[in-house]
């Protein structure tokens, strides 16, 4: 039996601490590019004073169908990303989750991968969901790669529900079932 | 201009007011067939007063995107279903919508598809929005082949997304664009 879960090799999962991660998670959403690769709502730069409160509406649904961490290096501790499982359906054992990887020099380093990792190790045998469900956006090609990479599957394809630069896009969905990764990882 | 913008060939749609909304709801949440065509929340039976506190709290709640709806007949002014478009006041001009005939003795007759082509209409023509998705559950056959009527196009399939009756089904997504809705209604 696997008691460690919030522990991997590069990276480990923990709570949100307002006063140490406030100040880095504000600075991230002043990167548009970070931000318009994240999700299809306006980019919009937030204080920490933002995140902060945003993070305190979070608490009042955490751990009913709403579960998140934040990313840290072990090797100092820094904060790197988050994730999220939102929506999530017990009856049905399906939930969605998000992910980022805030600072570009932190990107491409197996970070996200390994969280990832994480994410379905404890949404699939700590939350025993059925499925995974994630969603990116046409122009995200980093995101779909990864996706697959990680054997999601495309779903759905949502017809130029985005606009963005003067042009449609196409909202993506991917969906992975417990029993994919588990043949996967054996 | 349209002066009728809310009234389509059977239906229109009018406001309802919470303890409205709870009552009606109360009453068609002990149809649990109605409930599992509609929502892949589990079914339940719910008093009017409790329901129309819940309707209450969503009004409070409720984002500037949502506009809620009861369906009423015009020949009898009978109240007969609800719908509504949600987050329908977006940078991508893209909502989605909803629609439930609890009367069961009118199902099969157009009520639902006539109601759901004037929130289109509300959307397209007075949102200005660009499309408008729907989810509906493959085992619900009659809506699939009225969306289709309609015009919605087929988009994608969230595999497995809800257990029901012994049986993993898939959620089907559906869109209908401006461009496709206006020439279908010439």
């Amino acid at each position: 039996m696997i008691l460690q879960l919030f522990e991997g090799e590069k990276i480990r999962f923990a709570a949100f601490d307002a006063d140490k991660d406030a100040e880095a998670l504000s600075k991230w959403t002043h990167d548009p590019e970070y931000m318009r690769l994240l999700s299809p709502d306006p980019a919009r730069p937030l204080a920490p004073f933002h995140i902060k409160k945003r993070f305190e509406e979070m608490e009042k649904e955490a751990g009913r169908d709403f579960y998140y961490f934040v990313i840290r290096a072990r090797e100092d501790d820094r904060a790197l990303g988050f994730t999220h499982l939102r929506w999530i359906e017990w009856n049905h054992g399906n939930a969605h989750f998000d992910m980022g990887i805030g600072s570009a020099s932190d990107r491409g380093k197996g970070y996200g991968s390994e969280a990832l990792q994480m994410l379905f190790r404890y949404a699939f045998e700590e939350l025993n969901l059925y499925r995974l469900t994630g969603h990116t956006m046409e122009y995200n090609t980093g995101a779909q790669k990864f996706l697959l990479k990680h054997g999601f599957q495309l779903e759905v394809r949502r017809r130029e529900a985005l606009q963005r630069e003067g042009r449609y896009w196409d909202g993506l969905t991917y969906g992975i079932l417990a029993d994919e990764w588990a043949n996967a990882n054996r | 201009m349209d002066n009728q913008l809310l009234t389509g060939k059977l239906t229109r749609l009018v406001a309802g007011d919470p303890d409205k909304f709870g009552e009606l709801n109360a009453k068609w949440s002990h149809d649990s067939e109605f409930f599992m065509l509609f929502d892949s929340d589990p079914v339940m039976v719910r008093d009017a007063k409790r329901s129309g506190q819940f309707f209450r709290e969503r009004a409070e709640k409720e984002r500037p995107g949502a506009f809620p709806f009861l369906v009423q007949t015009l020949e009898d002014e009978r109240l007969i279903g609800e719908g509504g478009l949600w987050n329908a006041l977006s940078s991508n001009r893209d909502a989605w919508v909803s629609i439930g005939i609890g009367e069961r003795e009118l199902w099969g007759k157009g009520y639902g598809s006539d109601a759901l082509n004037v929130m289109l209409r509300f959307a397209f023509r007075e949102l200005n929005l660009h499309r408008v998705n729907l989810v509906t559950f493959e085992y619900n056959r009659r809506a699939i082949r009225a969306y289709e009527k309609l015009g919605f196009v087929h988009e994608g399939k969230i595999r497995g997304g809800m257990r029901r009756s012994h049986q993993r089904w898939a959620i089907v997504f559906m869109g209908i664009l401006r461009d496709e809705w206006e020439s279908a209604n010439r």
